[in-house]
């Protein structure tokens, strides 16, 4: 493993990813290198291919080219629950909780990988079973206390309010323990107030939880606050990486962003 | 107002006049309900009158009560005339050829008996006064009117039931009864509810204890209450409680909407005729204490083996895909290939009865407490594993199948395991049911079971296990107890269902209702 920028080893090494949907090439050749308990940030235009390059990382999609490492390990190839219990955990785009279950049991769905009990631990409950579900709900509930969302856990998901669904879901994350956690626009239609919060909880999961955090976000104020490195996709390619200052005063990301005469050769 | 109440006689009168011609009321004129006062047939015009009349009332609160009784005679009268029009028109011109219900039955039924003329006069005088008793009931305050519709359908379902109807007496006393226990409890219901939780909490160890006793006792007595007709409809209701349940597991708790349920009852059932049948090609003649453990694990098996080849596939496509497996195993037990092994369509006979020691069990009520272990051990299996790890995945699959297996959930272990536990219990039930009928045959094991087990589960609330139970009652005790009913059975099953599905479409127990509790204690 390599040693990045920060001193600390790499976490994710994505190389020259490439997936593609018919002729439409949605992530071409992406590579990104991202330090164990660093926040970084992927951003671009819509369609840029964020989204996919995600999946790609919690093999909901197999990358038809490139290799991703997960500390030094290919994820390629492997099912999405295989990558789950490596200790790469994500939250969505638009909110999908388990709506006909609890805050509580949305959580507990998330420890799953941790916990041993099956069917038998589960008619008999011996004494294992027992403890351990004790102390899988004691950890719910502190994972909940750690988002922010403290009590709420018999509430069913769907009556929380939105920005607490948001705050569940990294919440449901957290509990299958991950190294790697992957929000997808965590701050998607919050308020200002809201937004604030989120961005001090990231800050406390890599500093607090030693988390890798890697962040798809349109707010640039999310961005630039909280992101130790960025990167920017543009129709599928990476244009270009950096920290927040670098790339916000790299013309190629100005011109993608607003677009200059006649610049749409990129992809 | 005045087409209001027209128009909604008109419409009552219609649905009446319908109702007659499908011969309906020539049927039920032998149920009497009341003994010696009224039939199934004339309670039917009653209700009819009554409905029409309470319709006519307009929603609003404005008019006077005497405009509004007023509406509800025109419309009960309306009713009423267009059912003495049938009268005089088939007593007048033989319609037979066409209608084959239109006999002078029906002439005699409509009129009473008391002849075209004078009956017709008496049928519109009483739909007038009905429809007017109709419409005043809309004004009087709603704990009070609930209560006599639920005092009145009481007496007609315990008449009906009863094989000759109740007595004046015994109709009153019951009516009364159950108005006033509805009244009482839409008056005071929700303090005593409050009282009774209070004392619940007090000691409620003790509490559920007596509660579970009591229960006990009632279910070990039901058989002597009920006799061996009873009995053996309750075992039948027992075997679709199983069954029940353990497509609860596939469809309610993970989501995989199963429509060939039927081929693990069938697998449970024919591995115990093989198994147990001296008379059966294997010649075993093994203990059913053997054979259905086996029957269980082979109904798993098969569950398993129906589960890969679907593990990609959701929703509709499973459907189709699991409909057709139902269908295969029945064809397959048909077929001639298989003929020299499971017997074709002869099937399998002489299955002998459960027996411990020099006792064989054979009649319903030896059969009863058989099912009953049964089904209370499955309902323990359910609960347990509901609320479980197991369980817990299960759920997240039903929920968002992507988002479960991207939180570690392995959905070709969770998917093929509730096939497998989901096929374990109908295999329960499908070795009891061998042994309890002595025989098996390819045709009771035909599409339609699948349809009523699912049917069952979703009345009674999908997900729900107090709601399988009901929703077994339901929709396999009612059309045995409806029997009486003949011909219109499967109808009035029919409408009942349409009407329960539209008054309660999230199920008779849903499953929800937990949640619901929760809330209350957040808000506390």
């Amino acid at each position: 493993m390599s040693a990045a920028a920060n001193g600390h080893p790499v976490c994710l090494s994505a190389r020259r990813v490439t997936k593609r949907f018919g002729g439409l090439v949605a992530v071409d050749s992406v590579s990104i290198d991202i330090p164990e308990r660093t926040v970084a940030s992927v951003i671009g235009p819509n369609g840029a291919g964020k989204t996919t390059f995600f999946n790609c990382i919690t093999g909901l999609y197999a990358p038809e080219d490139g290799d991703i490492l997960f500390q030094g390990r290919s994820l390629v190839g492997y099912r999405p629950d295989s990558i789950a219990a490596m200790g790469i955990a994500r939250t969505y785009q638009n909110i999908r909780l388990f709506s006909a279950m609890t805050a509580l049991e949305n959580v507990l769905v998330g420890q799953h990988a941790h916990l041993r009990s099956g069917v038998f631990g589960a008619i008999f409950r011996p004494s294992s079973t027992v403890l351990e579900e004790e102390r899988a709900q004691q950890e719910a509930r502190e994972m909940l206390a750690f988002v922010g969302l403290p009590g709420r856990g018999d509430l069913l998901a769907t009556s929380i309010p939105y920005g607490g669904q948001r705050r569940l879901e990294i919440a449901r994350a957290l509990a299958s323990r991950p190294k790697l956690l992957l929000l997808d626009e965590p701050t998607a239609g919050m308020n200002p107030q809201e937004t604030d919060d989120l961005m001090h909880l990231i800050e406390r999961l890599r500093d607090e939880l030693a988390l890798t955090v890697l962040l798809i976000e349109h707010d640039m104020r999310v961005v630039m606050g909280v992101s130790d490195q960025v990167s920017v996709l543009h129709y599928g390619t990476k244009i270009s990486e950096g920290t927040p200052k670098e790339v916000q005063n790299d013309p190629r990301v100005v011109e993608a962003y607003l677009g200059t005469g006649g610049s749409h050769g990129h992809a | 107002m005045l087409k209001r109440s027209l128009r909604r006689g008109a419409l009552v009168g219609g649905v009446l006049v319908f109702i007659a011609l499908i011969g309906a009321p020539a049927a039920f004129a032998r149920e009497p309900v009341v003994r010696g006062v009224v039939t199934l047939s004339q309670l039917l015009l009653a209700i009819g009158a009554l409905l029409a009349g309470s319709g006519a009332a307009p929603a609003t609160r404005t008019r006077s009560t005497g405009a509004v009784v007023a509406a509800g005679a025109i419309a009960g009268a309306v009713c009423m005339l267009l059912l003495a029009l049938l009268a005089l028109l088939v007593s007048a011109v033989d319609l037979r050829q066409v209608l084959v219900n239109a006999t002078p039955q029906l002439v005699d039924e409509l009129t009473l008996g008391r002849g075209v003329v004078t009956g017709s006069t008496v049928l519109v005088v009483l739909g007038t006064v009905l429809g007017a008793l109709g419409g005043w009931s809309t004004r009087l305050p709603a704990a009070i009117s609930r209560s006599a519709v639920l005092a009145g359908a009481a007496v007609v379902v315990v008449g009906v039931l009863r094989d000759k109807g109740l007595a004046i007496a015994e109709a009153v006393a019951l009516g009364v009864a159950v108005w006033a226990v509805a009244y009482g409890r839409s008056r005071w219901g929700s303090a005593l509810a409050t009282r009774y939780q209070r004392v619940q909490r007090r000691n409620s160890t003790m509490v559920s204890i007596v509660v579970w006793i009591a229960g006990l006792f009632i279910l070990l007595g039901l058989p002597s209450i009920l006799g061996t007709y009873g009995t053996s409809v309750l075992d039948l209701v027992g075997l679709y409680v199983l069954m029940g349940l353990g497509l609860n597991i596939v469809v309610g708790y993970a989501g995989l909407l199963d429509l060939g349920y039927v081929a693990f009852f069938t697998i449970g059932a024919y591995v115990t005729g093989l198994l147990t049948s001296p008379a059966a090609s294997t010649q075993l003649g093994l203990s059913f204490w053997i054979a259905w453990p086996l029957a269980m694990v082979a109904a798993a098996g098969a569950g398993a083996l129906l589960g890969i080849p679907v593990l990609r596939m959701r929703g509709d496509y499973l459907a189709i895909v699991t409909l057709g497996f139902g269908e295969i195993i029945r064809i397959l037990v048909l077929s001639d290939t298989f003929k020299s092994v499971l017997g074709g369509a002869q099937g399998i006979i002489e299955i002998p009865g459960p027996s411990i020691g020099s006792f064989t069990m054979m009649r319903p009520q030896h059969f009863y407490y058989l099912i009953l272990i049964g089904v209370m051990i499955v309902v323990f299996v359910s609960r347990r594993i509901s609320d479980s790890r197991v369980g817990r995945a299960w759920m997240a699959i039903r929920e968002d199948e992507d988002v479960a297996e991207a939180t570690g959930v392995n959905l070709v272990k969770y998917k093929l395991l509730a096939f497998a536990m989901g096929a374990s219990f109908s295999g329960i039930g499908g070795a009891i049911f061998a042994s309890w009928v002595h025989s098996v045959f390819p045709n009771s094991f035909t599409l339609l079971v699948s349809i009523n087990i699912l049917s069952l589960v979703i009345v009674g609330g999908i997900g729900s296990i107090p709601g399988v139970v009901l929703g077994a009652f339901f929709l396999v005790g009612l059309p045995e107890v409806l029997r009486s009913f003949a011909d219109f059975r499967m109808i009035t099953f029919g409408a009942l269902l349409v009407a329960m599905m539209i008054a309660r479409p999230e199920g008779l127990w849903p499953a929800k209702s937990r949640r619901r509790e929760l809330h209350l204690e957040v808000a506390e």
